[in-house]
């Protein structure tokens, strides 16, 4: 399923500057490998060694910051807004 | 590693990053890898997304030279220029000049409470906009006018959007900022009444903020300093003069503990910063110090995660009278456990019934009225002396960061006139209040 995926400023040398692309996937593990095949190296600045969401990396679908969801596991319904976020501002 | 160019992860591009004047700023640096990067509105890590803060070349000379041209500068955080990223002529600039608060012994407070050290407030009430933020923001403004920004913006819980309007004022930027939209009247008035432009974002702090966030990445917010995002290295430097002018109130001592609210946790780990670097300048003696965070606990991520043991704060719905301090998802929450846990302090929280009691207790003791940030951390205080936590034996500083004129909405329904009565010797007599 195609989902929206907005992208930080950081991580836009991977999109060609594009602030916003489509990717594939039922989750959102699906859509960052599916981001990845499109844009290599992306994925390795969202995820650490682990391959869970780097500590600094705020991830929403549409509304839901998905580390109240199911992290990676969270479900990207078609037509999805995912957007990835640096998480130290604030406060 | 080598220093990459701002502009390869600059947030906005329409800000120069060519050489700027900040003072003893030479670089920024990441908090996770380590890696440096030119000084510029940039604030997360382009490898790892860790946040980025500054690296200093601080002053030469010795402990006593320092101290002296210390002493020798303004009554407020400028006296501290040497240390901070800020141009040497600082002083001269239109800003908001805060700092140099009262440091308050609070013998009245410290006999309710048991202790026999000795405690002090650090009142943050009296700088301009009666909140700590007029310091970070001050800052701010100084890194905004080096990267030729012409709009201040911010995300806040309310006290960081009146200092903001306020310092754009005085400054002659333009300014425009966001806040829950439900927020204490106090705020909402004086956040707005500074002629800026304020947007209530129907949501809570931390939808705020992630709209600040996307807002930045877009044409939209173009050629704007959001002090709590692009330029948020610079302004949380702002948060280190609460310690040096502690530590300078106090003698140039260390204090034994410090009892410190936390929102993001930006203004305790920056407190520690500021202790580190004075005790590597030699202007304190280096011994032993505990710093303790102070939550709600209708928003207290970061002190469920230390009670927990765990070094990964996870994120919260706030629900809490301390709305300043309503931040569910801490920027700096892994921070915070680290510094608490490596100087021996603890992070605890205290209920909303409990934060009421604290206000007035501080208000009843020591004639200071804190707002609810205030409540926080007396109420943690007091509950970390009874659980053995904090020694009351020792020298301890309590922040207080802002004004309770601000947030009268959590005691007004619990403090009011004693009596209401007719203008007469005998109505006075019959309602039992004569003491003669």
């Amino acid at each position: 399923m195609s989902v929206n995926v907005r992208i930080p400023t950081i991580l836009r040398t991977y999109t060609g500057g594009k602030a916003e692309v489509a990717a594939e996937g039922t989750t959102l593990s699906e859509v960052i490998q599916s981001l990845e095949a499109s844009h290599p190296g992306i994925a390795a600045r969202v995820l650490d060694d682990q391959g869970k969401l780097r500590r600094f990396v705020n991830v929403y679908v549409n509304d839901d910051d998905v580390r109240f969801e199911q992290g990676l596991e969270t479900a990207t319904p078609a037509g999805a807004g995912v957007s990835i976020i640096p998480a130290v501002a604030g406060g | 590693m080598a220093v990459q160019t701002a502009v390869q992860n600059a947030d906005s591009d329409a800000a120069d990053t060519g050489a700027v004047d900040l003072g003893p700023a030479a670089a920024l640096s990441c908090r996770e890898c380590g890696e440096r990067f030119d000084l510029g509105p940039i604030f997360a890590c382009a490898s790892c997304f860790g946040p980025l803060e500054v690296a200093y070349d601080l002053p030469s000379g010795t402990p006593e030279e320092l101290k002296k041209r210390i002493a020798e500068g303004p009554d407020n955080i400028w006296r501290y220029a040497p240390l901070l990223p800020v141009p040497a002529d600082v002083a001269t600039k239109p800003n908001i000049n805060p700092g140099f608060t009262k440091l308050v012994k609070a013998d009245n407070l410290a006999r309710e409470l048991g202790v026999t050290g000795s405690l002090h407030i650090k009142d943050d009430s009296g700088n301009p906009t009666h909140s700590f933020k007029d310091r970070v923001v001050a800052i701010a403004v100084e890194a905004a006018r080096a990267f030729g920004f012409t709009t201040l913006s911010c995300s806040s819980t309310g006290n960081l959007a009146g200092a903001v309007g306020a310092a754009a004022a005085r400054a002659g930027f333009r300014s425009c900022v966001f806040i829950p939209h439900d927020l204490e009247q106090g705020k909402v008035v004086m956040a707005a009444v500074y002629g800026g432009e304020l947007v209530g974002i129907e949501g809570n702090y931390d939808d705020v903020n992630r709209f600040c966030s996307e807002l930045i990445g877009d044409p939209l917010g173009e050629g704007w300093g959001f002090v709590n995002v692009n330029l948020r290295p610079y302004y949380g430097e702002g948060s280190k003069t609460l310690a040096y002018e502690i530590c300078e109130q106090l003698g140039w001592r260390l204090p034994d503990q410090i009892v410190i609210p936390i929102a993001s946790g930006s203004q305790l780990t920056k407190i520690d910063k500021g202790l580190q670097e004075l005790i590597k300048l030699g202007l304190v003696e280096d011994k032993p110090y505990k710093i303790f965070g102070a939550q709600a606990e209708g928003c207290s991520p970061v002190s469920t995660a230390f009670k927990a043991g765990h070094d990964v704060v996870r994120p919260q719905k706030p629900h809490t009278i301390a709305k300043s301090l309503a931040i569910g998802n801490p920027a700096d929450g892994p921070y915070v456990l680290d510094i608490a846990r490596r100087t021996g302090g603890a992070v605890e929280d205290v209920n909303d019934e409990q934060i009421v009691d604290a206000i007035k207790l501080l208000a009843r003791t020591e004639g200071i009225f804190a707002e609810t940030a205030g409540g926080v951390t007396v109420g943690v205080t007091k509950k970390l002396i009874e659980n053995g936590l904090l020694d009351p034996t020792l020298t301890t500083v309590v922040l207080n960061t802002g004004d309770g004129l601000k947030t009268l909405d959590a005691v007004a329904p619990t403090t009011g006139p004693t009596a209401t009565i007719r203008p007469s010797l005998d109505a006075f007599r019959d309602a039992g209040l004569a003491t003669n």
